[in-house]
Order: structure tokens, then C-alpha cells, then sequence
């Protein structure tokens, strides 16, 4: 019930972020907070009560007191992703620096043809 | 009124997702999908992590997306950032403690890195973390050394190298098994560390794939420092 | 009401007071720490729903990679919103 609550509201201060403020990098930070989020609620719905990780560690664990395993294997995948987008939009923030000199969207509204 | 307009849509969209969310029960037992892939884990793959099993025998075409999608964005950051004059990276050396100490621990954790990713069907682990784990020790040498090379082109090669194992471990599966990423070498017992067939070897592959694309991708970021 | 309960509740406060910290301040740097402040307590709140896996990953790759690639752009551009 906490962990539900506490991912949408990181969802939604990081969508505050990614539409009211002017500074690019600040934007890419409230991308990564979203993606906090979204991680966050996706392993709070696979928990099972009093259960313990899904690993067979010892030969007696019964597949019954176990954790979903399927959106630990996804969200794995996920924060490897957020990784790549996040590395890529910065190295476009660096390029668009060196052309315009100031970071700020409402500078940055001329597109040359 | 930007803000206002803002924090009344952020307003309805918390609201209707939290009354719909608190509806889903909290805690309950893992039905369908899970508790099968729970179950039969052990027989039909032999590796004892379950999470493993799935991200690398039941959903291995997915990590080999992945796997993609990060070489593409280690190449496009390269690409974007290509500057013909070679610069140098910071300015000055750090400290004696920094530049002592970082040459005793930086041995230790590429061998927690290669552990990490080796064991990856027995503990908690695999490639992505082992990965990320070496190229965290190549960044500690990068800030504390200011003449600490890594030679690009050796650094490609394993890359592409890794990447074509990935693939032709697949396509061993296509020819002596019956679908692509086939597990075709024996099981073994569950609990060693030669078991589990192919799961092992991907992982090795994915690990040294991982580690190269990041060092390559942070050696781009520091160099353009002028 | 057990301790674990307690624990989770105070781990969240700071999960979100972290997270306001980092979209409100206009110096950079000290929103990149904030930001990498909200992947070291999320790390641990993975580990506490039984997930170890996730755990690792996040602490690899969210507190080191992340900050310090915001850290090398920080450096080429400017350090304060206007």
C-alpha cells in the first residue's frame, strides 16, 4: 500500500519537472525520476506476503513461498534502457551548447533550413 | 498559469491511477506465468537463479534486443561527439592517497566484476552487473591518473567478438537443436558451476560486451573536456 | 505495527523528500545528488521486496553511471539555471 503510493508520486514530480521547467538538464533529470518510479511500482506488484527471493539456494524451498520472478526479469531490462536514453539525450544537450549558447528552451525555438 | 494548468492535470492523473491502484491486493501469491516458470526452472534449464533462467533461456531473444539497443547507443554517443582533434582529459593529477590507493583496488573489483558475472546462474548476478561493475573500476583509474590510456581498437574487438559469440551460440542451438537459443549442452547438477548448458557462456559474452561498450562510452565523455 | 513497517515508512519520506529537493534547486549540482540520493534509497527498498537482482543492478548502474555522465555535461555547459 506504501510502495503504491510512494511510486505514483515520484511519477508525478518528475512529470512536474519534465513540463514546467525551462532548463534542458533538468528536464533529463525528471525523465530519470519517472523511470525510478515506474521500476518501483513494478516490483511492489509482484510481491507475495512472506515470501523470499527466487533463488533455489537450499535443497528444501518450495516454488510456493517464493516472489514473482517475471517483473524482476523485466524491469532488469528496463533500468539497462533508461541508462542508454539517458546517455544519449545529454550528448545531444552537449551539441546543442556548443551551437546556441544557452540552455533554455525559449531561446532555442529557430530551426535553420 | 503554465503551473496551474500543470499541477490541476497532474491532479486528476495521481488521483483516478491511486483509486484504481489501490484496488489491485497487496501481497498475493503469483499465479499463471510465474508460478510456472517457479516450478519448472529447475528441470528444464538447470539453473538454480530463476530470475537467470528467464532473462536468459525463456526470454533470451529479449536480452539479445538489449544487447542491441546498447551497442546503438554507445555508437550514436560516439558518433554525435566525434571531434578531430584529440584533447586531453582533467587537468592535473589527484592526490597521493587517491593515486596510491586506486592502484591497490583497482585489481580487486575487475575480479568482483568477473565473479559477478561468472556466477551468474548461481547467486544474484549476471552480465549487465558485472559489466557495470568493471567499467566503474576503469573510471576510478581514469580520475585518478591523468595518463591512463586504454587502447580503443582492442576495446572494439572484444566488443564485436562478444557480440558475434552471442549469436553463434544461437545459431548452434538452430542447427544441432530444434529453435533458436536452444539449450543443447548437458545439464549437469544443479548447484556447480559447469551446469545449466549454454546459460553460463551467454552471460561470459554478455558480461565482456557490457564492460568494453561502457568503458568505450565514458573514455568518449572525458576526452572532450577541454 | 513491527519495525520493518516503520522502517519502509521513514525510507519513503526520504524517497520523496529527496525527489522535491532535486526538481526544486536551481544550483545543478546539488540536483544531481539529489538524484543519485533517490537511487541509493530505492536500492534498498528493492532489496526489501525480496528482489536482489534488481537490487545490484540499481546500485551499479543508477548511482554511479548516472551521476557521472550528468556530472561531465554539468561541467561543458553552465553550473546554474538562469
Amino acid at each position: 500500500m506504501i510502495y503504491y503510493a510512494t511510486s505514483i508520486l515520484l511519477i508525478l514530480i518528475g512529470m512536474y519537472a519534465v513540463l514546467v521547467k525551462k532548463n534542458l538538464i533538468k528536464i533529463v533529470i525528471g525523465l530519470s525520476i519517472v523511470d525510478n518510479g515506474i521500476h518501483l511500482l513494478l516490483i511492489a506488484i509482484g510481491y507475495v506476503k512472506d515470501g523470499t527471493a527466487p533463488i533455489f539456494s537450499k535443497p528444501g524451498l518450495q516454488a510456493s513461498q517464493m516472489v514473482d520472478p517475471v517483473p524482476q526479469a523485466l524491469v532488469l531490462t528496463a533500468i539497462v534502457i533508461g541508462l542508454a536514453v539517458t546517455a544519449v539525450a545529454l550528448s545531444l544537450i552537449i551539441r546543442l551548447y556548443d551551437h546556441h549558447k544557452t540552455l533554455n528552451i525559449n531561446k532555442i525555438r529557430k530551426l535553420k533550413w | 498559469m503554465r503551473k496551474v494548468i500543470a499541477i490541476l492535470l497532474l491532479f486528476i492523473i495521481g488521483y483516478y491511477s491511486l483509486d484504481v491502484l489501490l484496488k489491485i491486493p497487496f501481497g498475493e501469491s503469483a499465479g499463471g506465468v510465474g508460478k510456472h516458470y517457479l516450478e519448472s526452472t529447475i528441470k528444464e534449464t538447470g539453473a538454480v537463479n530463476s530470475v537467470t533462467a528467464i532473462v536468459v533461456s525463456y526470454r533470451g531473444f529479449d536480452t539479445l534486443g538489449e544487447v542491441t539497443v546498447l551497442f546503438l547507443a554507445a555508437t550514436g554517443l560516439g558518433a554525435i561527439l566525434y571531434d578531430k582533434k584529440a584533447k586531453k582529459r582533467a587537468l592535473q593529477n589527484a592526490s597521493v592517497i587517491v593515486k596510491t590507493s586506486s592502484k591497490i583496488i583497482y585489481p580487486l573489483i575487475a575480479l568482483l566484476g568477473a565473479y559477478v558475472f561468472v556466477h551468474g546462474h548461481l547467486t544474484p548476478g549476471g552480465g549487465f552487473q558485472g559489466g557495470a561493475i568493471i567499467a566503474t573500476g576503469v573510471l576510478l583509474m581514469f580520475i585518478s591518473y591523468r595518463s591512463f590510456e586504454t587502447n580503443h581498437k582492442a576495446l572494439s574487438i572484444i566488443e564485436s567478438l562478444a557480440g558475434m559469440t552471442f549469436v553463434t551460440i544461437g545459431f548452434a542451438g538452430l542447427i544441432y537443436g530444434t529453435s533458436f537459443l536452444q539449450n543443447i549442452l548437458p545439464f549437469g547438477i544443479p548447484g556447480e558451476l559447469f551446469s545449466a548448458g549454454i546459460i553460463p557462456l551467454i552471460y561470459i559474452a554478455v558480461g565482456f560486451k557490457v564492460g568494453a561498450e561502457l568503458t568505450a562510452l565514458l573514455d568518449n565523455l572525458l576526452k572532450t573536456i577541454k | 505495527m513491527n519495525w520493518l513497517t516503520i522502517v519502509v515508512v521513514i525510507l519513503s519520506i526520504v524517497l520523496i523528500i529527496a525527489a522535491v529537493f532535486a526538481v526544486y534547486q536551481k544550483d545543478l549540482l546539488l540536483a544531481v545528488i539529489g538524484t543519485s540520493a533517490v537511487s541509493v534509497v530505492l536500492s534498498v527498498l528493492f532489496y526489501i521486496l525480496q528482489a536482489p537482482d534488481v537490487a545490484l543492478t540499481e546500485a551499479a548502474i543508477g548511482v554511479a553511471l548516472t551521476t557521472i555522465i550528468f556530472v561531465i555535461t554539468i561541467k561543458k555547459t553552465k553550473r546554474f539555471e538562469e
